[in-house]
């Protein structure tokens, strides 16, 4: 196995606030052995602001990453720390105020629906969380306007009625209906085609640019990672290869891996 | 609701199912004899004569029909009682053993399995005997309670598949509540499931309660079809050639499971796309065929072409579409 490679400039470094941090954490599923280590000794840091992409082949560990950060699943060990509260061992109400900074957008926009819901009733069970049930009515056009998409266009309608892209971006809305200061975005344009692709990526540089909200995102293609990321970090097979800014990473490559990753991209002409 | 496509086989279910409901239900008040009235003799032939006497005498020289429809009544309050039961003791083990999973799901499925592991007529001869002055509702109370580890397994294996779901991740980022994400998230998946296993339930518990009649072991005091026949096999009627006194019985028990099993398979074609026919085979030959596997019915349900299940019902529901156009144009 080969050293983790870290690139980013200590000068530099030094210049943005890690919002999130994990430190050496690992997930292992199964027991004895049957286990299987999905996750090996992963260290980074979300800086404020910025938007973060983990890139990896299928099977890298990067959605179980993903869904630790989300706390949907408990890591075996090592820490995690946002804004300087520990939250590797949320639970219960601690996990729920989480929720309300840390908010999540997933790869399928078909399956993330819950099929029987419209999209009133979807956005409306975030309410909740927010405690404030009052503005709910508008908070819900808001979240939907900010992603491009009017209120009463989509309020009452059920997710077959919508298109691909209408629905990842009502599923984004929802997200933002928290006002989060971090969003996980989980492979949350591979189910889209090329056109609406590119718009769900403007969506999130927008989100960066205006609200300056910190963004993790999970990708397979490290195209889309050179088009978004600010900072790249590379993962195969549970382990963090490389990481550093993007330019450092996607066009002064270090690791074996992320060279391949780099053949791997299609050209149009050489 | 466009999309439900009931088939011929649904309509015929649904109309014995009626028959039988209302015979069960307005029978006892068309007849209005008293099921335990003598008015007769020992197995008199049936005559046209009396309402009362179209299916003849029983042993203790009452009317049959006024027994056979107060017992089916009492059949189908057991049945539906004892389904009623199971179904929610089953689906409540079932979404949570399925949604928990871990050591919550392991202690769930071990009573389960232990519960499957008993034979059930044991259980509900010795509590049916346990019980003093039994009647319909403690039967259908002690059926119930013994038949629901089926249901329990199924709903569990199918709530599991539907925790690693997505949306159940979109739901809990929401906020939603444990119950909550149980009721609306998880439960509405399993609906079509829990339709077809509640059939099951009823018509299981209805031939069960028969099985324990005739033993012996039925309500006390009341009539049902199987302590009809528990009386009609006591009393020699099959030897002595009194057929009115144990076919009525026999024939309405067939008919109830028969017709809740139609009933059952054809909600499966309702709920599952890829097993409906009817309308798709009165398809024009060649009109609109995106997919080439369609155009022959018969390949339908095994073509490897097809799928996903929604894309094969999509499909489905265009030809039928196309047809109606058709017939208007």
């Amino acid at each position: 196995m080969t050293q983790s490679v870290v690139r980013d400039d200590p000068a530099l470094a030094g210049s943005h606030e890690a919002l999130f941090s994990a430190r050496e954490v690992n997930k292992t599923f199964g027991h004895g052995r049957r286990a299987v280590e999905a996750v090996k000794n992963v260290s980074f840091d979300l800086n404020k602001g910025q938007i973060t992409t983990i890139v990896g082949e299928s099977g890298s560990g990067k959605s179980t990453m993903a869904r630790m950060v989300l706390g949907l699943l408990p890591i075996t060990s090592g820490t995690m720390t946002f804004e300087d509260r520990d939250v590797t061992k949320l639970r219960g109400g601690a996990r729920t105020a989480y929720w309300r900074d840390v908010q999540a957008v997933f790869q399928d926009p078909f399956s993330a629906f819950n099929q029987f819901f419209t999209v009133r009733r979807l956005l409306s069970r975030a309410l909740r969380l927010l405690g404030d049930a009052e503005a709910g009515q508008a908070k819900m056009e808001e979240a939907l306007n900010h992603v491009g998409l009017s209120g009463p266009d989509v309020l009452d309608r059920f997710p077959h009625q919508l298109s691909g892209g209408q629905r990842q971006r009502v599923m984004i809305a929802r997200a933002l209906m928290m006002s989060p200061t971090m969003l996980v975005a989980d492979e949350a344009t591979s189910m889209l085609d090329a056109s609406l692709r590119v718009n769900v990526l403007n969506v999130l540089t927008d989100l960066r640019d205006q609200l300056g909200m910190t963004i993790l995102f999970i990708t397979h293609d490290i195209g889309q990672a050179c088009y978004l990321a600010d900072r790249v970090l590379v993962m195969e097979h549970g382990v963090m290869v490389e990481q550093g800014p993007t330019d450092k990473v996607i066009f002064d490559p270090q690791h074996e891996y992320t060279r391949r990753l780099l053949s791997d991209v299609p050209r149009l002409h050489d | 609701m466009k999309a439900i496509n009931f088939t011929p086989r649904f309509w015929v279910a649904a109309s014995l199912i009626l028959f039988v409901l209302v015979v069960g239900v307005l029978g006892p008040f068309i007849v209005r004899t008293d099921p335990n009235a003598v008015i007769g003799g020992l197995y008199d032939a049936p005559s046209m004569n009396k309402l009362a006497m179209w299916l003849g005498t029983d042993n203790e020289g009452q009317s049959v029909l006024a027994n056979l429809v107060n017992g089916i009544r009492t059949s189908l309050l057991v049945g539906l009682l004892a389904g009623i039961i199971a179904m929610v003791i089953g689906l409540i083990i079932g979404l949570v053993a399925g949604f928990q999973g871990g050591v919550v799901s392991d202690i769930l499925m071990g009573i389960t399995n232990i519960v499957l592991a008993i034979p059930s007529i044991v259980v509900v001869i010795l509590l049916s005997v346990a019980l003093n002055g039994r009647n319909a509702v403690i039967l259908g109370f002690v059926i119930g309670i013994t038949s629901w580890p089926w249901t329990a397994r199924a709903v569990q294996a199918q709530s599991t598949s539907i925790r690693v779901r997505e949306h159940i991740d979109v739901a809990r980022l929401s906020g939603a509540r444990w119950i909550s994400i149980l009721l609306w998230d998880i439960l509405p998946y399993l609906l079509s499931y829990v339709a077809m296993a509640f059939v099951l339930q009823v018509s299981g518990a209805i031939l069960t309660e028969s099985a324990l009649s005739m033993l012996g072991l039925g309500p006390s005091g009341e009539t049902s079809l199987g302590t009809m026949l528990y009386w009609a096999l006591a009393w020699g009627s099959v030897r002595t050639g009194a057929w009115w006194a144990f076919l009525p019985p026999t024939i309405m028990l067939t008919l109830v499971a028969f017709s809740l099993l139609l009933l059952q398979s054809s909600l499966d074609e309702v709920f599952n796309p890829r097993l409906r026919r009817g309308k798709l085979r009165k398809r024009p030959r060649g009109a609109a065929t995106p997919v080439p596997a369609v155009a022959s019915p018969q390949t339908l349900g095994s073509s490897p072409l097809i799928e996903a299940p929604g894309r094969a019902g999509r499909t489905a529901g265009a030809s039928s579409s196309t047809v109606r156009d058709g017939g208007v144009a």
